[in-house]
């Protein structure tokens, strides 16, 4: 079944006289429980289409289809509802809220979405268990390591239960180990809970992780391949030696 | 919504407390505001107070009439200085409708003497009916009556200054003879303390006798029966004005005044001197609330300013908001809730410091205050909606901001 259903979507911005084409027509199926690795070099499209995928940006045409729910023609406000319903956010710099306890960090999604406060905090001291954090839901991001911070950031992905998580280079900031630990978290939540993961990078190492990869050139899919299933320990290889 | 408007207020405190000392600054310019209202109106409404209280001592309704002045070889004599205005006019217009009482005086000034003390004070000759207008009361011993009027009695009343000025304290001059122009006089009765009026006189400072006896063996007169001053009292303040035209009107006609002259006498109507007063209360009021609004509007353009920091530094932490699912109302509501509890809080904090204010001006100017309820909740209401009206501007800022470009914010 696809969760994800892309068709033409184009993305051209306007800086001052010139036109920039960020996307120039990607049409791409995504089924549930795939994990799907997005490649390119810098200037690829592949942030514009994690921004469109990611319900933070509409497409300027072409359509885009999440969970049976036209993307390309909501509001603001619809749009918002759905990145809190259906989409959980890892970023390359973590952005947790400084000053703010790992568990409340957690929490921030469940509070937008009218969750009772014992609730959210129930739901959110579980999904620091599920990432090996509890004992420290009381710290400040500032008090844990980037690899712990991330899976602060995973813990408020999947708080929510969402049907995609969109991961925007998870790795790009952490140590080897770190990345390892990190990889295969998303690995175990993919294979052992079914959910679905786009993952952003520019690391082959990284990309290996995941069953498919599509590689992007110039706002156009350059190629769309799946990877070798025992790839994970080949990446462990690599990244040890 | 109660329960999101609550966490949101409970972050807001959060965020204002980590940064304690700009919060405190940018409360400054409201504290300030609510504070110099609140001790303003609290040190206005007591002057006015007061202002009132001695205004009262003059009597309830008070009509005043007063004769004219004469011009001799081109040199005008003040009020009462023509004999226009007699006993008879003033019976006359004590029949008028809605009139309750009417009383007159005159006066002099002489010594008065008893055993080795003497002062010098104002004597006044007045009908029984003037005590009662002008709200005297009595201390000890009793007002003259008519039969002191009708027989031109050789008593008097001692207002307090004179009583404290001719008897040792503690001797109840009741009984006793004193002397004015040689002239001995029984006193009857002393009189309740009415203190300074408006223009500073003491008004303790006198004593009465009947008018009778002033006139006839006390003052002399140059025409038996023209008297100083007349007054009279209204059934209710809503009548003042009806009464002083009735009076007005009589006097002309009785005087034989043709249309084309002017009056010789002059009415004066107590609520006129009120308003005056008032009027000087309330304009200093309405400077002193200009002054404060002014105040109120700094420290609301210091909340904005702040809070427009405030969204900048922010920026990043609103762009992860927005992208686990915060809406744009979610983002507007918690910088204006934010702006609201800063101006709500210094508003608390001034209404505290104001009333402190009064009551130190209370306590060591020794001037009086009224702090009402109402004007504090009207002073923090008002600080509050500052707050929201201030903070408008930034939270929309925020909340419009692009959760992409926020994101990327560095």
């Amino acid at each position: 079944m696809s969760l994800i259903v892309c068709r033409n979507l184009a993305k051209t911005y306007h800086l001052g006289e010139t036109e920039v084409h960020a996307l120039r027509g990607i049409s791409l199926d995504i089924n549930a429980g795939d994990f799907v690795a997005v490649m390119g070099a810098s200037g690829s499209g592949k942030s514009t289409l994690m921004n469109i995928l990611g319900c933070l940006d509409v497409p300027t045409t072409g359509s885009y289809v999440l969970d049976k729910t036209d993307i390309s023609t909501l509001s603001a406000n619809r749009l918002a509802d759905i990145r809190n319903r259906k989409i959980g956010f890892v970023f390359q710099s973590f952005n947790l809220i400084p000053r703010t306890t790992a568990r409340e960090n957690v929490q921030l999604p469940l509070f937008y979405r009218g969750v009772t406060s014992h609730e959210q905090q129930t739901l959110a001291l579980r999904a620091l268990e599920k990432v090996g954090l509890a004992g420290r839901e009381r710290h400040h991001p500032s008090q844990l390591s980037g690899g712990q911070q991330q899976r602060v950031a995973i813990a408020r992905a999947l708080v929510t239960n969402p049907s995609l998580m969109l991961a925007d280079e998870p790795t790009g900031n952490l140590d080897s180990e770190a990345s390892r630990e990190i990889m295969e978290m998303l690995t175990r939540l993919n294979a052992e809970e079914g959910l679905t993961i786009l993952l952003v990078t520019h690391e082959a190492d990284i990309a290996a992780y995941a069953g498919r990869v599509i590689t992007m050139k110039d706002g156009l899919i350059l190629s769309d391949r799946p990877t070798r299933r025992d790839r994970p320990a080949v990446a462990l290889q690599k990244t040890t030696t | 919504m109660m329960h999101l408007l609550i966490m949101t207020g409970l972050v807001a405190f959060r965020v204002l407390a980590r940064n304690r000392l700009r919060s405190a600054l940018t409360m400054l310019g409201i504290i300030i505001g609510v504070g110099a209202v609140i001790a303003m109106v609290s040190i206005g409404e007591g002057a006015k107070a007061a202002v009132q209280a001695q205004l009262a001592t003059f009597g309830t309704n008070v009509i005043m009439v007063l004769p004219g002045a004469t011009t001799t070889g081109g040199v005008r004599s003040g009020h009462g200085g023509a004999v226009t205005l007699t006993t008879a006019d003033m019976e006359e217009l004590g029949k008028l409708s809605h009139v309750t009482h009417s009383g007159w005086a005159r006066r002099d000034a002489m010594q008065a003497v008893h055993e080795n003390k003497n002062w010098f004070t104002t004597v006044n000759g007045v009908t029984p009916s003037y005590l009662i207008i002008r709200d005297w009361s009595i201390v000890s011993g009793d007002f003259f009556t008519q039969i002191d009027m009708d027989s031109a009695a050789k008593v008097v009343l001692l207002g307090r200054t004179v009583a404290d000025n001719l008897f040792d304290s503690g001797q109840d001059p009741v009984g006793s003879v004193i002397r004015l122009k040689n002239i001995p006089f029984i006193v009857v009765g002393t009189l309740g303390s009415k203190g300074f009026d408006t223009r500073g006189t003491d008004q303790d400072d006198v004593i009465f006798l009947p008018f009778t006896t002033a006139e006839r063996k006390l003052m002399g007169t140059k025409f038996l029966g023209s008297i100083g001053s007349g007054f009279l009292s209204a059934e209710s303040p809503d009548h003042m004005d009806q009464v002083a035209a009735e009076a007005k009107r009589v006097l002309r006609q009785r005087h034989h005044l043709r249309p084309d002259q002017e009056d010789d006498f002059t009415i004066r109507n107590q609520l006129d001197t009120a308003k005056i007063q008032q009027g000087t209360s309330e304009s200093m009021t309405v400077l002193l609330l200009a002054v404060a609004s002014i105040s109120l509007l700094v420290g609301g353009i210091g909340i904005m300013n702040i809070l427009l920091v405030s969204v900048t530094e922010r920026t990043r932490e609103i762009g992860i908001r927005m992208a686990v699912g915060a809406k744009r109302w979610h983002i507007l509501l918690q910088f204006l809730v934010e702006a609201v509890v800063l101006s709500a809080i210094g508003g608390l904090i001034g209404v505290a410091l104001g009333v402190g204010g009064a009551k130190l001006a209370s306590t060591f100017a020794g001037w009086p205050t009224i702090i009402t309820p109402a004007v504090m909740v009207l002073a923090f209401g008002f600080s509050a909606l500052v707050g929201i009206f201030f903070g408008l501007y930034p939270a929309n800022k925020a909340s419009r901001l692009n959760p992409i470009e926020a994101l990327r914010y560095e």
